[in-house]
């Protein structure tokens, strides 16, 4: 299959008409509607650099923070830490499990909003 | 599609108009006029309208609070209706800076469901509120008069006031809990929080009258302070520590989170002007418990917004942007939990 232009090209073409064309051209809601049309472009083209790697990451602190079989796809294993929490077999005091949570909150808002004033600073 | 929906909207002005002139007629003598009739905000739940009443030489500013198109529908089973968050407004205007109720519309008048108010100066942009150098003064004071104002809304003696829905800690969280399950959406921060929550339930303290949503965006600010607290539409009898705690929440803080108190205050400072007003002493780490709740309930809130879109009730890019602000709350839960790791 073609990729030219790429999937990032594309997005980033339609970022730029929105920008450079249609929201000068817009008033009130529809100017506003169009704002966060391109936030949600730039969202995107974040996600397609940052989530593989991110995805890849956590499924392997998942598999060994849950000693999980390694055939698990990262919905089943974060339904099976959403369970465990849930019953309380897992909590604040399990080793790991607040750094693994806080790596995967940090790189999810690295993509949905990566200026977040609860982010760590440094 | 315009035309029709543009007449039906003349319609209702028209009719609006004729009743706020007839009032007038009635309240100020034969010569008053309404002029300026501007609807202010498409809220979601109630419409806003700007009117001046000119009436011997002299101009009234008002407000009209109305059920979008006067008649009101089943919508947030927790939310007030107008004619209570009236009384409510009048209950309150001896210890709380709220604006003056004139009139209540009944349903079945001209306007509809509706309420008329004095219109109070001031700014409600949280940003601005913040940043500008017009409130420099304003921020200063801002905590102790917000400390003033929530003791002076949790004095009123419950048996004054209309009847209003009952909401503890723990029922808000087996609400928001449910609604949450019901999208499907495993998020494991949440199901963290609302064990941790189960598990660490604070002392119960006596019911009162709780806001609900007293931040930044709810309340009028000028440059002396705090003018007026507005949106008393999720009033209820609860706990306290809720309307502190909300106020303490990240996500109201605009950025500007080394401030806890909203963007602009301490905590200590709020407690004590708090107590020092007739509000119960209670202690920093008693608010935390609270903090934790409002920030999972405003992360459930977002996702609700996205399940509008999801559902296609809503289809616009502005709700469906909102599901990619959960993410926010689950970072600002984690910092809270961490300190009671």
């Amino acid at each position: 299959m073609h990729d030219a232009p790429s999937q990032k090209e594309m997005i980033a073409a339609v970022k730029a008409f929105i920008d450079d064309t249609a929201m000068p051209n817009l008033k009130g809601h529809a100017a506003f509607h169009a704002r966060v049309a391109s936030n949600v472009l730039a969202t995107v083209l974040r996600e397609l650099e940052i989530r593989p790697l991110a995805e890849n990451d956590e499924r392997e602190r998942l598999s060994s923070l849950l000693n999980a079989d390694q055939n698990m796809t990262i919905s089943e294993l974060n339904l099976k830490l959403c369970e465990l929490l849930r019953q309380g077999e897992l909590g604040l005091d399990t080793p790991g499990l607040l750094e693994h949570l806080k790596t995967t909150t940090i790189a999810q808002l690295s993509i949905d909003q990566p200026n977040y004033s609860g982010l760590p600073s440094d | 599609m315009g035309v029709p929906r543009d007449c039906d909207k003349m319609g209702r002005q028209d009719d609006i108009l004729k009743g706020l002139q007839d009032w007038a007629g009635q309240f100020y003598g034969s010569g008053a006029t309404v002029e300026r009739l501007v609807r202010l905000s498409g809220g979601a739940s109630q419409e806003t309208w700007s009117l001046d009443v000119e009436h011997s030489g002299i101009v009234d500013e008002l407000i009209l609070r109305r059920v979008p198109g006067g008649v009101s529908v089943a919508r947030n089973s927790e939310a007030i209706d107008l004619g209570t968050e009236a009384k409510l407004l009048g209950c309150a205007e001896h210890t709380v800076p709220t604006p003056k109720v004139l009139k209540v519309f009944d349903p079945s008048s001209e306007i509809g469901e509706a309420f008329l108010m004095n219109r109070i100066a001031g700014q409600t942009i949280a940003r601005k509120i913040l940043r500008d150098d017009v409130y420099e003064n304003a921020r200063q004071c801002l905590t102790a008069q917000c400390g003033k104002a929530l003791s002076g809304i949790h004095a009123i003696p419950i048996e004054r006031l209309p009847t209003l829905p009952k909401s503890g800690g723990l029922d808000q969280l087996a609400k928001y809990e449910t609604i949450y399950r019901g999208f499907d959406i495993p998020r494991p921060v949440f199901e963290l929080t609302m064990a941790w929550l189960k598990k660490n339930q604070p002392q119960p303290v006596d019911p009162v009258l709780v806001h609900g949503d007293f931040r930044l965006g709810n309340l009028i600010v000028n440059e002396h302070g705090l003018a007026a607290v507005l949106d008393w539409e999720l009033a209820h009898l609860g706990d306290p520590r809720e309307d502190i705690a909300w106020l303490c929440v990240n996500s109201w803080r605009f950025g500007q989170s080394q401030n806890r108190v909203g963007g602009f205050g301490h905590l200590n400072e709020l407690l004590d002007a708090y107590e020092a007003s007739g509000g119960q002493n209670f202690a920093a780490d008693q608010i935390d418990w609270w903090e934790i709740l409002g920030s999972l309930k405003w992360g459930i809130m977002c996702m609700i917004m996205y399940e509008a879109f999801r559902s296609g009730s809503d289809p616009s890019v502005e709700r469906a942007a909102i599901g990619r602000r959960v993410s926010e709350t689950e970072i600002d839960l984690l910092n809270l939990l961490e300190t009671r790791a």
